[in-house]
């Protein structure tokens, strides 16, 4: 079963039994401008909700990605080191971040589904 | 007998504030105005744009003032060290305003305008314009200082400005690089330079405020004219390796040690008779303590302005003061100052980055070559 939930940052999750896809939404990237460079982390890093989980450099600054969740990077996205433009064309797609394992699942009930996440980028 | 009036609070608002926002633009407050930092393109197609067609910038937030009176010329070098008294009709310099120890309050482009009355067009940066005007009013009482808060300015950049701007303002392609003349558009005036700040050909156009969205709208529906915001015009002018003001240059910086030598008239070179020449004359003689250069971060992440500049024993031998990602070569580029020594091109150095080491390569400027269009020689 695959659910997505969201973060009001802007980050989602993606979850697919124990794994969560993590990247930015179509907001995050529309604010965040052409991408140009994205810092991943190495597989196998443990990360707690709420920590820096990537880098983010577009044309005009360099922001962080926060991790929605806790959990073990098991996966990152390759692609994005020659094309960090896949993030601006396919953000809930293509331009995922990291797959993490995740080590605390009840963290996802704190998190917003797609609904809630919509009505909270109209408020914007 | 000096005009006062740059006291009143800057209007916040440019005059094609409605248009940017009917562009879709996003807005952000720049040095006292809401501006465009981009529209819907996007930063990275807007600079492609302008290196491949043309670019239509609103720079309404810089200062534009007109100094009048006999001796205007003369007066004004003893605040600048450009050669203004034999800059020609018509003629346009770059040139810095200097404090006592030569450090640059503000740089600003000078033209000689036609006319038995002697009188200099300005145009200053948009942070610093209240400063500047203040500065040369109380300098140079003797002078008239009119401040143009009536005119808007764009700026129209790009291989295929000259084809659009022609059709609206015919006589622009006559005009050579930093050449300025005064045509009439339906009954206005308007002041058109050959110059620009992006490293293309171009022009800088002054015209009345009230018909600045008109004619904005007219070179807009030229097919190769699109609408660039200031991301834009800052990752163009990183890549012609020109100084931005309050980042590349400031009061702690020098037109010698910034690589200005250029604006430094030959005549005041020897002469002087402009703030801090003792110390420009020294750094002439001896060579600078330090030096602007241009610098290739290797690998993909972009340095920032602020980012340090260690020598290869891990001294710390300057900063940067611009970087970023250059659009045209898909990479990172910056600009600092580096102990002379250690200027030359295709020396090594490094910064560091969230951490971890980076090495930069001390590279000439431009990063992209300048395609300024010189017709005739330059008659000064």
């Amino acid at each position: 079963m695959t659910a997505t939930r969201f973060t009001t940052d802007h980050e989602y999750v993606r979850v697919d039994g124990d794994i969560g896809v993590v990247g930015v939404t179509d907001y995050a990237q529309s604010q965040l401008g052409d991408i140009v460079f994205i810092e991943l982390p190495s597989v196998g890093k443990k990360i707690a909700k709420g920590e820096q989980l990537a880098t983010i450099e577009s044309v005009k600054a360099a922001s962080e990605l926060f991790s929605p969740v806790s959990g073990e990077v098991v996966e990152v996205n390759g692609e994005l080191d020659t094309s960090p433009a896949l993030v601006n064309e396919d953000p809930l797609g293509a331009g995922w971040f990291v797959k993490l394992r995740l080590s605390e699942p009840d963290e996802l009930a704190d998190l917003l589904d797609e609904d809630a996440y919509q009505t909270h980028v109209n408020t914007l | 007998m000096s005009n006062l009036a740059v006291t009143e609070a800057p209007p916040g608002r440019v005059p094609l504030d409605a248009l940017h926002r009917r562009l879709g633009a996003r807005i952000v407050p720049f040095a006292g105005y809401d501006m465009p930092l981009h529209y819907p393109a996007g930063i990275v197609a807007e600079h492609l744009h302008t290196r491949e067609k043309a670019g239509l910038f609103d720079v309404s937030h810089m200062g534009q003032a007109i100094l009048a009176g006999a001796g205007a010329a003369q007066l004004l070098e003893t605040l600048a060290p450009a050669d203004l008294i034999e800059l020609a009709p018509e003629r346009t310099r770059y040139t810095q305003l200097l404090d006592d120890s030569g450090g640059i309050l503000d740089d600003l482009m000078a033209t000689r305008l036609p006319g038995r009355d002697e009188r200099l067009f300005l145009v200053v940066n948009a942070a610093t314009k209240v400063q500047d005007f203040a500065l040369i009013a109380r300098k140079l009482p003797q002078l008239a200082l009119h401040v143009q808060q009536t005119r808007a300015m764009l700026a129209l950049q790009g291989p295929r400005a000259v084809d659009a701007l022609k059709g609206l303002l015919p006589g622009v392609e006559e005009l050579s690089f930093m050449e300025w003349r005064a045509l009439d558009y339906e009954g206005a005036g308007i002041y058109v330079t050959r110059s620009g700040y992006t490293g293309e050909d171009g022009f800088e156009i002054s015209l009345p405020a009230a018909i600045a969205e008109g004619f904005a709208l007219r070179l807009l529906d030229h097919p190769d004219v699109g609408p660039v915001g200031l991301g834009a015009r800052d990752s163009l002018r990183l890549e012609a390796g020109l100084c931005l003001y309050g980042h590349d240059i400031d009061a702690t910086t020098d037109p010698v040690d910034a690589g200005l030598v250029f604006s430094i008239g030959k005549r005041r070179r020897d002469e002087g008779g402009f703030p801090g020449f003792a110390r420009i004359r020294a750094a002439l003689d001896q060579g600078p303590a330090r030096l602007r250069v241009g610098l290739a971060p290797q690998g993909k992440a972009p340095v920032r302005e602020g980012a340090p500049i260690l020598a290869s024993d891990g001294r710390q031998i300057g900063r940067v003061t611009s970087g970023g990602f250059s659009p045209s070569l898909a990479r990172p580029i910056a600009i600092g100052y580096v102990e002379r020594a250690l200027a030359e091109p295709g020396t090594s150095l490094t910064t560091e980055l969230r951490g971890r080491p980076i090495e930069l390569v001390v590279t000439k400027l431009p990063f992209v070559p300048h395609r300024y269009v010189h017709l005739r020689k330059d008659r000064t």
